[in-house]
């Protein structure tokens, strides 16, 4: 099988997948967009894998198959970073929740209890 | 204020020997999720019960507490461990102490009292205590006990912010409360053996402890 096969097929079913997400509302609009853009990066790149060779030869770099792979890398380990942000922002708001929800339902059952010996 | 998991076997007495030592205090129970009957021993024992939904560890529940505290308006908050390790005779010479300082910490090996540990963990403890001593400008003997009373500005600062992080309740509490230019003070207090329930240490993890003081002081030291 020749790479480009490879290569196309894969980032076709990349593309199916974001775009099968977004209609499903499972995405967020913010990072939709952003996968949308990678997909319409991919897939010239996966049928045309020697596209950036000149742009390779320029950084240094013998291929333009390296450098899609560092750049893949490098936007792999952006967007790990992103995502553990986000995890832990989120952490942070349930934990408020958490404590919020705590503090409430102390109040209702204090309430509720006064209530019981007023009767 | 007490955070407690899975203590039901000593809350009981814990909180009967506060309000003995301590008539007229409010005692707020931080159950953080317990599987066992913790929250109905210590509702029955006539204290407040806040139930956390699940759980957040004990930054968490210390957080919850200082938030009530603040929330309530009370002049002193007084955190300690739900095993009968803090004796609460020692709680007014912690309220005297305010006097000087908005943090208190009631230290173990301060000439007070039996309670030892060794290996690992103790090198890691006396490690930040040097090292937490010169930020806070004081000698701490104890920098990770979890027997503290606060006045008023202490508990402002620690109901908007306390780490759920382990050792981070702790350790980076006592940067931060340097950092927001309060006051930190020591009073020797006597620990006892927990009373009954697991320790959550074994001597694995203790061997883990040293690494994990070590990056929470250098995170503490250079996060904003
Ligand atoms: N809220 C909360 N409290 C906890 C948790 N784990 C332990 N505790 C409480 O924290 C206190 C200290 O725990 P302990 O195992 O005795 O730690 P040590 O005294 O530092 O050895 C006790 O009151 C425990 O019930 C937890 O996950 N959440
Ligand atoms: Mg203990």
């Amino acid at each position: 099988m020749s790479l480009q096969l490879t290569t196309t097929v894969c980032g076709l079913l990349l593309l199916a997948g974001i775009v099968e997400l977004l209609r499903r509302r499972q995405l967020r609009e913010k990072y939709g967009v952003l996968w949308i853009g990678v997909g319409l990066v991919i897939i010239p790149l996966s049928v045309f894998p020697h596209a950036v060779d000149r742009v390779a030869s320029f950084f240094g770099m013998a291929s333009g198959v390296s450098l899609v792979l560092f750049a893949a890398i490098v936007f792999l380990l952006v967007v790990c970073l992103h995502l553990s942000w986000e995890v832990s922002r989120l952490e942070e708001k349930t934990r408020t929740l958490a404590e919020e929800i705590a503090l409430i339902r102390m109040k209702v059952d204090q309430n509720t209890g006064s209530d019981v010996d007023q009767r | 204020m007490i955070p407690a998991l899975n203590e039901a076997g000593a809350i009981t007495g814990v909180i009967a020997e506060i309000r003995a030592e301590l008539p007229g205090v409010d005692v707020l129970v931080v159950d953080d999720g317990s599987t066992d009957s913790t929250a109905r021993e210590a509702g029955k024992a006539g204290a407040l019960v806040a139930s956390l939904p699940y759980n957040l560890g004990v930054g968490g529940a210390r957080r919850l507490g200082y938030r009530y505290g603040l929330d309530g308006d009370y002049d002193v908050v007084v955190q300690l461990d739900a095993d009968g390790q803090h004796d609460p005779k020692f709680v007014p010479q912690m309220i005297d102490a305010l006097d000087e300082g908005d943090v208190v910490i009631g230290a173990r090996f301060a000439g007070v009292g039996e309670y030892r540990v060794r290996g690992p963990r103790s090198w890691a403890m006396s490690f930040l205590s040097t090292v937490l001593s010169a930020v806070a400008r004081t000698r701490l003997t104890d920098t990770t006990s979890g027997y503290r009373a606060t006045n008023r500005r202490g508990t402002a600062l620690y109901a908007q912010f306390f780490p759920v992080e382990y050792l981070g309740d702790t350790v980076e509490t006592i940067v931060q409360a340097v950092r927001h230019d309060l006051t930190v003070r020591q009073v020797p207090v006597a620990m006892r053996p927990r009373v009954a329930g697991t320790p959550s240490h074994s001597p694995i993890r203790a061997t883990i402890y040293l690494g994990r003081a070590f990056s929470v002081l250098v995170l503490a030291l250079i996060r904003r």
